[in-house]
């Protein structure tokens, strides 16, 4: 089989392969399956307003899936998207709620604030980065512990210090701090969160692409995730690669935060990034770490999460992320099997 | 004595492509029957088949007069069939014994270990067939000869009767090599039958009973060793006549490029790999290291090439035409003119998922010329790729999308020499192991190159374990042992002995062990 036929045909088969079983266990609650998927479809990409969910969900888990896929070309499992994403929301929206009033110069204060979420994202990443570089400590476990300590960190300061007392959310980011809903500049997905990050969002999968594939540096750095040793023989300064892509896996994942914090909610709250980070791992690996595989990737999941909430009244939203699940442990396990096929 | 083991039309095939075709032989017990071809030929899939770990497409295999059908190696096994692979299968946290006896334990589960009594077979066996190895020792602990005993006494130890080695001679010294060779020889003697891969045809004429040339999945002939030459063998392998000794002109040394004073190099975890080298290599000469595995080359390589691990301890001078060159990473030390060709070509020197043009400017991939934007010049980088494999005569069908990996090993080390050779500037190229796992054909071109660049006027520092190379290409050579130069043969002396190889092999292996 060609790589390329590959690539996309174990990702179809395990979405098919979960959809089967799926409908089997949606079966077995006694519902319509048939009905059920219909209903599903009606109510998400059948209607402006669920297209809208459909594509707010998307554009969070394209970050998400970037900052764990980025990471993954240089050897690196980033399991902190969710610590990187909470780090990020925070700091957009603290940001957005100290800005000075006088900042009036048109877009710079939500460049300010989509900034930060950035910069606060890397850095998060960047810390279980330099554990690895500079202590070769386990970026696995790094991250995992990070995670938990921005929980920590985020929900010490919302409790203590910032929350609108009796609430789990700090006052609302300054209006000049909103990322503009869809609906408002262009009237399309009436009332739903669908905002303008979407388009940032899709230009960073094309810029990843772009970097890693047809740039100098990309070459680099893959080589640098394939065989570390030979790209110290190729005089390739492998740690900085390390190192830049998780920062830059970090920044994507704040990112992804703004799209939520300054394009829907306009506060942080507690939860909010809740889970994300996970879904951003299962994103990647159905794309197989391919950037421009990563959009129709979320797009799949997103599509699942708000999907499984319009039928809740009829199945429990626990069945989707069964599929969810069952989708990546069948794509891991078609590639090993095809893998083991070849060698035989 | 009888047919131990016999092929009858036996074929193999992977997809669409045939790895053995239509193969019947037969090795007598109790002899030694050497299995000779390039890499590809179908060497290794036959032996998986005789030792289970492939089916045949096709065909009978006979083991002792009986038609046979493994599904696994364990039946093979059973059969009385062993292998010694060229990677060594222990434990190394295990001692001798444990070793010799895992998976065959013959005790129940919740009972002691035959300890006393394996260890007496293990005495028994080791008197009997030179294969000396103290059965307490940790595995870990040992050499790679005293390894290799620890396999073969595994085999013993299960009874194997036909005893299958894959490139035994690749990780010994010369003196292990004879050493293994008697023990082959006083198991053969005991009616062992001894089935022998290799690609040393010296080993072959040196040791075998009976030799089978492969190539292209087919076998050539088979005949006895006394009746035939080692010319004879590798035409038959590569299905043309080839050189095996390249033509050597004088060489006319220039002024000194790389000199290494009383270098020093202590390992992190406090050995002394290299102590008080010191070396010069001159414009237009080629230096040639001599020198077993493990005694300072890949600490050698590693220092030149500015890639010592952290806490290496450092003492001692290198300069490159008069420049310090100790303390410098391996992008300055190759702006300087300095090409490598690591030990490891695989792990090292290629990145194997990408395309062979990729690698083509693998490492050399700042260069200007290559560049356009933030990305490469497609058109540039073609055309390069399209003169180097023609000059190279590296066989490849789509350069741009044909990863490095599907290429044979000689074709892969023919993409890295045409990078390190045409580095703009270069003065010194340092050539570790050029040939390791290159078919004889594409060693020809490979020798060819190096002294061509030789005579170009580069400096050139040549590290191998093959001492038939060092010798062929070497202007001067310097015999490695426990990190120093023990003895310095001159360009005189080299250009003297070189007619007498057999004596001058000798002479070598004397002060290298």
């Amino acid at each position: 089989m060609k790589q390329k036929t590959r690539q996309v045909l174990i990702p179809l088969l395990s979405i098919l392969s979960a959809l089967v079983v799926s409908t089997l266990i949606i079966g077995m609650t006694g519902r319509d399956p048939l009905m059920i998927f219909l209903k599903m479809f009606h109510l998400t990409l059948g209607s402006a307003y669920g297209t809208g969910q459909v594509l707010f969900r998307m554009t969070t888990l394209v970050l998400a899936g970037l900052a764990v896929a980025l990471p993954f070309q240089v050897r690196l499992f980033n399991i902190g998207g969710d610590g990187q994403l909470q780090m990020g929301a925070f700091a957009a929206a603290m940001t957005g709620t100290m800005l000075s009033p006088f900042i009036t110069f048109p877009g710079a204060a939500v460049s300010l604030c989509i900034i930060s979420a950035m910069a606060a994202g890397a850095c998060w990443a960047l810390l279980a980065g330099l554990l690895k570089v500079r202590f070769g400590i386990n970026e696995v476990i790094a991250t995992i512990m990070l995670n938990f300590i921005a929980h920590g960190i985020t929900g010490y300061l919302l409790t203590y210090h910032f929350a609108v007392p009796s609430t789990v959310h700090t006052p609302p980011v300054r209006a000049s701090a909103f990322i503009p809903a869809f609906d408002t500049v262009t009237g399309w997905f009436a009332n739903s969160p669908a905002n303008l990050s979407t388009l940032p969002a899709a230009g960073t999968a094309v810029l990843f692409w772009a970097i890693l594939f047809h740039s100098r540096f990309g070459y680099e750095m893959r080589a640098a995730g394939l065989q570390p040793d030979a790209a110290k023989y190729g005089g390739i300064n492998t740690e900085m690669h390390l190192l830049t892509a998780m920062g830059i896996g970090g920044a994507a994942a704040g990112l992804g935060a703004a799209n939520i914090v300054l394009g829907y909610k306009h506060y942080y709250e507690a939860g909010m990034t809740g889970g994300i980070g996970f879904t951003g791992i299962a994103v990647a690996l159905l794309a197989g770490a391919h950037p421009l595989w990563i959009i129709l990737s979320a797009f799949f999941f997103g599509f699942l999460e708000y999907g499984g909430l319009t039928v809740n009244a009829y199945i429990p939203r626990d069945i989707f992320m069964m599929i969810e699940a069952l989708t990546i442990l069948l794509v891991i396990a078609f590639s090993a099997l095809e893998k083991n096929m070849r060698h035989v | 004595m009888g047919i131990a083991v016999r092929l009858s039309g036996v074929s193999k095939k992977f997809g669409s492509f045939s790895a053995n075709s239509n193969i019947s032989l037969e090795v007598g017990q109790g002899t030694i029957h050497a299995l000779v071809g390039e890499n590809g030929a179908g060497k290794s899939t036959l032996t998986k088949i005789i030792y289970g770990m492939h089916r045949p497409s096709s065909g009978e295999v006979a083991i002792h007069g009986k038609t046979v059908r493994f599904a696994s190696p364990r039946d093979a096994i059973n059969a009385g069939i062993g292998m010694v692979h060229q990677q060594f299968m222990l434990v190394a946290e295990l001692s001798v014994t444990e070793n010799i006896m895992l998976g065959n334990e013959h005790a129940g589960l919740f009972r002691r270990l035959p300890m006393r009594k394996v260890k007496a077979l293990i005495r028994s066996h080791a008197d009997a067939y030179g294969l000396a190895v103290n059965p307490d020792a940790q595995v870990g602990s040992l050499s790679v000869g005293e390894e290799q005993r620890v396999e073969i006494l595994k085999l013993l130890f299960r009874n194997a009767s036909i005893m299958i080695f894959d490139e035994p001679t690749a990780v010994l010294t010369p003196s292990e090599t004879d050493q293994l060779f008697s023990t082959l020889r006083a198991l053969a003697v005991q009616g062992k039958t001894i089935i022998l891969i290799t690609h040393k045809l010296d080993e072959v004429l040196a040791i075998a009973d009976t030799v089978s040339v492969m190539r292209k999945g087919e076998i050539i002939g088979t005949m006895p060793a006394v009746s035939v030459t080692k010319t004879g063998l590798a035409r038959m392998m590569v299905g043309r006549s080839v050189l095996l000794r390249v033509a050597n002109p004088p060489p006319s040394p220039g002024e000194t490029i790389l000199s290494i004073r009383n270098l020093g190099f202590g390992s992190p975890k406090g050995d002394k790999k290299i102590h008080n080298l010191t070396l010069s290599v001159r414009a237009g000469e080629i230096y040639g290291i001599a020198g077993v595995e493990g005694n300072g080359q890949s600490e050698l390589l590693q220092v030149l090439w500015g890639l010592s691990p952290d806490g290496t301890t450092l003492s001692g001078e290198i300069s490159l035409r008069g420049e310090p060159l100790i303390g410098k990473k391996p992008a300055e030390i190759a702006l300087k003119g300095v090409s490598l060709i690591p030990e490891n070509l695989r792990r090292h020197a290629v990145i194997l998922n990408y395309p062979v043009s990729a690698n083509l400017i693998f490492g050399r991939h700042r260069e200007r010329c290559f560049h356009r934007g933030i990305g490469f010049n497609s058109n540039a980088i073609k055309q390069y790729a399209s003169e180097m494999i023609s000059e190279y005569d590296i066989r490849c069908t789509e350069p741009s999308l044909q990863p490095i990996s599907s290429l044979s090993g000689g074709n892969q080390q023919k993409v890295v020499l045409a990078r390190e050779l045409n580095r703009p500037g270069i003065s010194l190229l340092i050539l570790a192991q050029p040939t390791r796992g290159v078919d004889i054909g594409a060693i020809e071109t490979i020798h060819n190159k190096i002294i061509e660049a030789r005579i170009r006027g580069m400096a050139i520092i040549l590290v191998s374990s093959e001492l038939e190379e060092i010798i062929s290409l070497s202007t001067r050579i310097g015999c490695l042992y426990k990190g120093s130069i023990r003895h310095e043969f001159s360009r005189e002396e080299v250009e003297q002995k070189r007619m007498h190889e057999h004596e001058f092999l000798k002479e070598i292996s004397y002060h290298i062990t």
